[in-house]
């Protein structure tokens, strides 16, 4: 299904978006989710609809500005605590699996 | 266990959380056993229910115990001593799990209390436990928690509503007189709606969200859940407030709302209906009782207005672009790094694919969806089109709220357009999923105040159908007061209140 | 790795090519406490003891902005001459990586706090004159820094080959400015010495505000260099790539030169740039290929949902601007001019980062030749040897007015200062207090001396014997012979009175 704006998310696309996202999806749950998410996009397609170029942005409900913190220091969080819900510990960091990429 | 305390147990749960405070207040019965009682319901109903995820006995009973100790000592007591609160899963509690329905996040114990929590404590509230939800607050049925759903206790082959069914079940199961919620686009008000109970959705900013695991936020908003309105707002008193560790907090005055709640006066207030949201795709018992409670209203002497709200109708389309476009951000963390769920460490994957299969495997397919298309509208090309939109309309949404308050002092619709529907109806539709909220999200997206209540059962399933109230920013004791009016009216006219029709467990 | 790059001579390459430059620096902020929470930013903690659940990212937590993070980011934006935005916002950079806690890095991006700057830079030439090239920024935004990864397994303690890595998030949420040049165009052969010029007296601009220890050495200062070519006598604008690692002002320098050398090779060979990140190579001083960038890096930048707009009022940007030092170029004119040095001499008392304390050294009443040969000669020695700043070795500008007032006063010589100046920088006390505690005046009580001087002269009979015959040159040699005897604390100038005293 092509939606009003003539986007579609195919199985292609949402392959991308999914290791854009970080999520290592099946094909059976690419080929599902993609009719689902195509479908998705049509019913919010139509926020093109209104919203003229004058219209403010509102990324915020309320009108609040300059909300900010004195610099002081405050105490930490206990580090055993922290450590003991991690997947792996060593050395009392965070032990995570190699990273391919850039030095 | 004897008759007597049979009977007492079941005076005790079915008891107003205000009641059982006085009581425990006036030395009558110690929180103690009032914990004990809810205790012991949970054990006999939660198998049916599932309304809980964690239920912290010893916890419980050593903050019941800490509150008889006040009580005997005479020292002050705070507003809700003593009195069992359900806590939404959502909510960080130290040292105890805390999953937000997620199985990413199955055995987690947060090194913190969020905001709401130490308020909790702080009000001399016993916490039960942690209730169940849809999986990161989304849903509307609960069937998208990892855990398993939470079933209607007006008929258990039903869905308690979401994403807050949990919080609203254990209310209608009598295993809590009061829970936490948290309402993203409707996940406190549609439960209320669909179990019989009451839920406000506080003004933006007004219940902090430190410590609440986010969903979307700009539209994230906790709240109290009760059984009738005064209750509520006994629980929206003790959680609303400025906090400092959540910029978006409010730092200005707050309304008293229970005082509001005590009010119940309507007389010369005008009324609004929104136009936008009735009618077609409403079920016909729905509006059938709708408009019995607004007849209730003018009754009491409310002038009752149609007002138009026309960018309503593009409130489903905005909202469904900007939560998850938020949510693909905020569950970004949730990669199997410092905490929660791992998959693949086998020394054969890299740390992009150990977090590839860590999200596959702990998020359910709601939430894969969801960041999927946030991902989407969120990335380059698109932007503009989908997220910035969504924004504009979100402005016109705040706009047409802003002139139909300028004509009225609340607007009213039904809350949700359908009483409880059949678990699995809609699982692998979520588009029709989603419509369960077109009357709930436009005050999520303008970031004001709405609460639900019930207005009786719909003739033709016997199920409970929610009122709703929509008033300005910072307006939240109108609620109270219309709905303590409409709730006083029907529960007189009824000869008792809605929730003792629901059927024993 | 790839094979060792071809490379022009650099003469050639810029006689071929202009070179554009580019410049993203990152400055770590010296507050307190961390960019969203109160969490301490010290260099150096034990692993994880500075974290909170924000910093960590942790499920519910909510950030906060530091509000003298906001302060330092305007007034480095004042001291650049940009304009403050009456409104900004944070933004959320989308990506995956295991030092990031949050997946996301809270950054600024449509909406930064400082934009439209520039900076005079004066590019030292090689026949001692300077020419002045004004670098334009872009915009100075503010973000948070990510955990720092070490990198275990495998044989080379790098990521690659690594079997796995371990996190410290003590570093994660400290306060980070990003400072973003536009291009600098028309540099020509100068382009390496401009990027030296650029990096080093954005240093002192920054230092001189005092937000920031701006240390290469220590990561609070970091520059990334961005660098295309254009054939000459063209507008056309090269394919760029972005060298990191760079971690030093010569490194700056010589990273530009070899980059130039490189793209001027490929190009000329027929071939294209590559849009990519590079890294510095200390050790050969070249360029290697880092990351490609692809449309597939995809920040999704929107606003952040959890932070409020910034929106400094005009009177506080009015009142940091009054606060602000004076520039460091047009101080340094006033003091180069105040003390009457050359262009060389005063290059080496910036050079040697001890304007402050030489100025500080003046102003307690030191001439300033004998302050900055203090400040230059044993003091910069010593900063040297145990590799820290100058005003860091333990010894004050007050202290040093001391010594030279002592010298002056004839009750310590030059070699007993340096003796004075260890027990100052051990804690010893005050100069004044040194020289009472270790008993090392001067001595100027003619009787130990006139004894040292008469057994000297009676050692030494044929030196008598020229002095008395008038040839004064060889009086050095009693000097010295008195001053072994007294151990180096003879006042050499009334040794040499009573010698010819003695000699009658």
């Amino acid at each position: 299904m092509t939606s009003e704006t003539g986007n579609t998310l195919d199985v292609a696309a949402v392959a991308r978006l999914a290791e854009l996202a970080r999520i290592s999806l099946s094909d059976e749950e690419l080929q599902r989710y993609s009719g689902q998410l195509d479908q998705i996009l049509h019913s919010v397609d139509k926020v093109g609809e209104v919203a003229a170029d004058d219209v403010v942005p509102m990324s915020h409900p309320q009108p609040l500005v300059n909300v900010t913190r004195p610099d002081v220091n405050k105490p930490c969080v206990d580090r055993e605590e922290v450590l003991r819900q991690a997947p792996a510990v060593e050395d009392d960091r965070f032990r995570v699996p190699q990273i391919l990429g850039e030095e | 266990m004897s008759e007597s305390a049979i009977s007492l147990n079941t005076e005790l749960i079915k008891s107003s959380a205000s009641a059982l405070a006085a009581a425990i207040a006036h030395r009558e019965i110690s929180s103690r056993e009032v914990t004990d009682a809810h205790l012991d319901r949970i054990e006999q109903v939660d198998e049916q229910v599932h309304a809980f995820l964690h239920v912290d006995a010893e916890g419980a009973r050593a903050q019941a115990d800490a509150v008889d100790a006040k009580v005997a000592a005479g020292d002050e007591l705070p507003p809700l001593a003593g009195v069992p609160v359900g806590l939404k899963d959502v909510f960080t509690q130290r040292g105890i799990p805390t999953t937000a329905g997620s199985r990413i996040l199955e055995g987690w114990r947060p090194p913190y209390d969020a905001t709401v929590t130490t308020k909790l404590k702080g009000s001399g509230a016993v916490i039960l436990g942690k209730t169940n939800m849809d999986e990161f607050a989304m849903g509307s049925s609960t069937e998208h928690s990892g855990y398993g759903p939470t079933r209607n206790p007006w008929d258990l082959d039903r869905i308690p509503g979401g994403s807050g069914g949990g919080s609203a079940a254990a209310l209608a199961a009598f295993e809590a007189p009061l829970t936490v919620g948290t309402d993203t686009g409707g996940s406190i008000r549609q439960p209320a709606s669909v179990t019989g109970t009451v839920g406000t959705k506080p003004t933006y900013g007004s219940v902090s969200r430190f410590g609440l695991i986010a969903l979307a936020s700009s539209l994230d908003q906790g709240g109290p859940c009760g059984r009738n309105v005064a209750d509520t707002a006994l629980l929206h008193q003790a959680l609303a407030g400025h906090d400092e560790r959540d910029s978006t907090s409010w730092a200005g005055e707050y309304p008293d709302v229970v005082a509001a709640a005590a009010k119940r006066d309507v007389k010369g207030m005008k009324i609004g209906l929104v136009k936008e949201l009735s009618g077609e795709g409403y079920q016909a018992g729905v509006s059938q009782r709708f408009d019995e409670a607004v007849k209730v209203l003018t009754d009491l002497g409310a002038e009752v207005v149609e007002v138009s709200c026309p960018h309503f109708d593009y409130a489903l389309a905005a909202y469904y672009l900007i939560l998850p476009s938020e949510a693909s951000s905020n569950l970004a963390r949730f990669d199997g790094m410092r905490f929660g769920l791992r998959e693949g460490d086998d020394g054969n994957h890299t740390v992009e694919q150990v977090m590839g299969l860590t999200r596959d495997a702990g998020f359910g397919d709601e939430a894969k969806r969801r960041i999927i298309l946030g991902t989407y509208a969120l990335s380059s090309g698109y932007y503009d089109a989908y997220y910035g939109q969504a924004q504009k309309v979100r402005t016109l949404i705040a706009q047409d709220f802003a002139a139909a308050f300028d004509q009225v002092d609340v607007l009213v619709s039904p809350t949700a357009p359908t009483t409880a529907f059949k678990l699995g109806e809609k699982l692998d539709d979520p588009v029709a999923m989603y419509l369960n909220d077109v009357a709930t999200i436009p005050v999520n997206l303008a970031g004001n105040c709405a609460m639900s209540l019930p207005i009786g059962l719909a003739p033709e399933d016997g199920l409970p159908v929610g009122l709703q109230i929509m008033a300005p920013s910072f307006a939240d004791d109108r609620l109270y007061n219309v709905g303590g009016a409409v709730e006083s009216a029907l529960v007189d006219s009824w000869g008792h209140d809605l929730i003792s029709e629901v059927p024993a467990l | 790795m790839s094979n060792v790059d071809q490379k022009v001579p650099f003469t050639e390459a810029v006689e071929a090519f202009d070179p554009l430059l580019g410049f993203e620096v990152h400055v770590e902020l010296s507050t307190k406490s961390k960019m969203f929470c109160a969490c301490p930013t010290e260099f150096g903690a034990e692993p994880n003891t500075q974290v909170c659940p924000v910093c960590l990212g942790l499920p519910g937590s909510m950030p906060v902005v530091n509000q003298d993070a906001i302060e330092s980011t305007i007034k480095i934006g004042l001291a650049l001459n940009c304009k403050i935005a009456e409104s900004s916002r944070f933004a959320r950079k989308n990506y995956f990586y295991p030092d990031m806690p949050k997946d996301y890095q809270i950054s600024q991006y449509d909406e930064p706090i400082c934009y439209d700057g520039y900076l005079d830079v004066e590019v030292p030439l090689e026949d001692g004159t300077k020419k002045s090239v004004r670098v334009e920024i872009e915009r100075v935004h503010m973000e948070e820094d990510t955990g720092k990864l070490t990198h275990a397994g495998g044989a080379t303690g790098r990521i690659q080959g690594a079997d796995y890595s371990i996190v410290d998030y003590n570093r994660a949420g400290v306060p980070l400015i990003e400072i973003v040049t536009k291009v600098v165009p028309d540099t020509g052969a100068l382009a390496p010495e401009v990027g030296r010029a650029y990096v080093t007296q954005l240093r002192d601009l920054v230092r001189g505000l005092k937000v920031s220890d701006v240390r290469m050495e220590q990561g609070s200062l970091r520059c990334d260099a961005n660098v295309s070519l254009m054939p000459a006598g063209t507008s056309e604008w090269g394919t760029r790539t972005e060298t990191k690692n760079v971690n030093s002002f010569k490194s700056v320098e010589q990273a530009i030169r070899s980059e130039i050398e490189r793209q001027a090779a490929v190009l000329q060979s027929g071939g294209k740039v590559v849009q990519e990140t590079r890294h510095y190579q200390e050790t050969s001083g070249t360029t290697t290929s880092g990351r490609e960038k692809t449309d597939a890096e995809d920040y999704r930048y929107f606003p952040e949902p959890d932070l409020v707009p910034v929106e400094p009022s005009a009177e506080w940007i009015e009142e940091l601007r009054a606060g602000l030092p004076e520039a460091p170029a047009k101080r340094v004119a006033r003091l180069q001019e105040a003390w009457g040095l050359s262009d060389f001499d005063m290059q080496s008392v910036v050079n040697a980062g001890a304007l402050d304390v030489v100025e500080e050294t003046v102003a307690a009443g030191v001439d300033q030749a004998a302050a900055r040969k203090w400040w230059l000669g044993e003091l910069a020695r010593r900063a040297n040897e145990q590799g820290v700043e100058i005003d860091q070795v333990g010894v004050t500008p007050a202290d040093v007015a001391g010594i030279v007032a002592l010298i002056d006063e004839g009750k310590i010589n030059d070699k007993l200062a340096r003796e004075v100046i260890d027990g100052v920088a051990s804690g010893e006390g005050t100069p004044a207090e040194v020289v009472e505690a270790r008993g090392l005046g001067v001595v100027s009580d003619d009787g130990p001396l006139i004894e040292a001087i008469d057994q000297a002269l009676a050692d030494n009979p044929d030196v008598v014997e020229k002095l008395r015959e008038g040839n004064m040159q060889p009086v050095g040699v009693i000097i010295g012979a008195v001053m072994k005897a007294t151990r180096g604390q003879a006042d050499a100038g009334r040794a040499r009175e009573l010698i010819i005293e003695r000699l009658g």
